[in-house]
């Protein structure tokens, strides 16, 4: 069975702000959930399938309970920051068996104003986390940055290289009022902020930001009779890359997996993506995606970015045209729904007009999750235009 | 500098209670498949190649080489954030595996990949003791 054609994303949020301190999580849940439906025309009492992650509480029940869903599917897979993509690829595989027809996809929370309250992962007592907790990782950026110092060791990747996905980034977010930072940035200004986690600076780092957002999977008779246009989806791969019993390599993602079964599932190749939203935690994730998703060789992501490749509408591959994680949001210190959101609007050519791809038909959102520096969750998602 | 980094207690698991004892007498514990030999990290009672539940201790030889690192400028974490710079990274075992660590007795910046080093026992005062590595000088110069 493939999923091809079978399901359409209808409806897409993003909550517009990015410091919110007088909200709890599930108001911002409820908030987007109700933005993306009504953007895709539809309403809570239409949703009969909710997807979440670890930040809506004790699994979907509690969102159920506060939104009053009536449901007849739920899956709260947790693969950190790409939970969302993987819930997109489950929501379209429930629509293709008929178990459900509009499913609710949300994300929230607010690690920029408050400790991060109801996440996993905080000093939990398995193996893997008492073994990596006792050496001063500090959050995220260190194991990235050991990614980043064995890519560049391997392959010669500079961090003038890494700041040009940053530069990228800041020349789309400028066009973004609701971005957390909106100036663009040059390479030099990259290289002269301050060092976090070496090779990794600050502006190698995405930003924290409150907020969310929200995404309506439906099926094909529902998308019909809506007004909205709406994202075919194509094709879906998912992945968990791990420590591989301590033979961990940490130049590649899951991407290696999660990309060829998305393209081969929707039949495209890598020349055929018009857009591509690439997961940007870090600038050296998106140097890894990049190749792992196939658009350069193994060890060539740091070339492959120069040039204003990535840059809109005119680069070989206009990226992140939002500003990203980097530049715009990063909410619940999750990317994934943004990513999806962002490839909906160009599909509907509804991107900012200054970085509005022209034309485009088949785009290509990619989360990424956990880290890349121990253990990862990837998750590739192929869309197209409604006749794609 | 590296020498006052702090040695936060570890969580003592039922399959990993021999390993944080046997830190405590400077011995690095590995454990073994007794079916198809790998050594396995990070510890526990299965091996996650052949999927056997025969496996048993080991003492490792302590030596190994920087797989990769990093130098933490910026850290929040009590006992660590008094101690920047410090080094954070995986050191790849001669026995195999790549196991996370922190590179003491030198300076951050004179790490690099590849560099050969040796185990240094961290006493906690609650029995276990964290295995950190130094440049080892009596390395023959096969680093990769």
């Amino acid at each position: 069975m493939t999923i091809r054609g079978k399901a359409f994303i209808a409806g897409i949020y993003e909550h517009p702000l990015r410091e919110i301190p007088d909200r709890s999580n599930s108001q911002i849940h409820a908030e987007v959930a109700a933005g993306a439906l009504a953007d895709a025309g539809l309403s809570f009492s239409d949703v009969d399938a909710y997807f979440c992650d670890s930040s809506a509480g004790f699994g979907p029940l509690s969102m159920a309970d506060y939104l009053g869903l009536r449901l007849t599917h739920v899956d709260s897979t947790e693969t950190g920051g790409s939970s969302y993509v993987v819930h997109v690829g489950h929501a379209a595989e429930a629509i293709a068996a008929g178990k459900c027809q509009v499913a609710l996809i949300t994300l929230a929370g607010r690690p920029r104003s408050a400790a991060m309250a109801g996440r996993p992962g905080g000093g939990g007592a398995t193996p893997d986390m008492v073994f990596e907790g006792l050496w001063g990782m500090s959050g995220a950026v260190t194991g990235y940055a050991m990614a980043a110092t064995r890519h560049m060791h391997e392959f010669g990747t500079t961090s003038a290289q890494l700041a040009e996905v940053k530069v990228a980034a800041s020349l789309h977010a400028q066009h973004n009022p609701n971005a957390f930072l909106q100036e663009p940035m040059t390479v030099e200004e990259v290289l002269e902020s301050p060092m976090i986690s070496s090779p990794l600076r600050r502006d190698d780092c995405c930003v924290v930001t409150d907020g969310g957002g929200a995404l309506i999977v439906v099926s094909p008779e529902v998308a019909r009779d809506l007004s909205r246009v709406s994202a075919k989806i194509l094709g879906h791969g998912e992945a968990i890359k791990h420590a591989d019993n301590g033979r961990l390599d940490l130049t590649y993602t899951g991407a290696v997996v999660s990309g060829p079964r998305a393209f081969e599932e929707a039949g495209v190749t890598q020349a055929d993506i018009d857009y591509a939203s690439i997961y940007d935690s870090f600038t050296i994730t998106v140097i890894e995606t990049l190749e792992d998703l196939g658009f350069c060789a193994k060890g060539e992501g740091g070339r492959f970015v120069l040039d204003g490749a990535l840059v809109a509408p005119d680069g070989r591959l206009p990226f992140n045209t939002d500003g990203g994680g980097l530049c715009n949001n990063h909410p619940s210190n999750r990317g994934g729904i943004t990513k999806v959101i962002e490839a909906v609007r160009q599909l509907r050519g509804e991107a900012h007009p200054a970085v509005q791809v022209p034309d485009c038909t088949i785009a290509l959102a990619h989360g990424t999750g956990g880290s890349i520096g121990t253990r990862m969750g990837s998750s590739t998602l192929i869309l197209g235009t409604e006749d794609a | 500098m590296s020498t006052t980094l702090p040695t936060p207690v570890p969580v003592s698991l039922p399959e990993t209670e021999e390993f944080w004892a046997a830190t405590a007498e400077g011995k690095l514990l590995l454990r073994r498949c007794d079916d198809c030999g790998i050594p396995i990290w990070y510890p526990r009672p299965f091996c996650p190649v052949c999927g056997s539940f025969r496996t048993s201790w080991s003492e490792a030889s302590g030596r190994g080489t920087v797989y990769t690192f990093t130098v933490v400028h910026r850290s929040g974490i009590p006992g660590y954030r008094e101690a920047l710079p410090y080094v954070v990274a995986y050191v790849e075992l001669a026995e195999g595996p790549r196991v996370m660590t922190n590179i003491v007795d030198c300076e951050p910046d004179d790490v690099v990949v590849g560099m050969p080093v040796r185990v240094v026992f961290h006493d906690t005062g609650q029995g276990s003791a964290l295995y950190r590595f130094q440049p080892d000088p009596t390395a023959t110069d096969d680093g990769s």
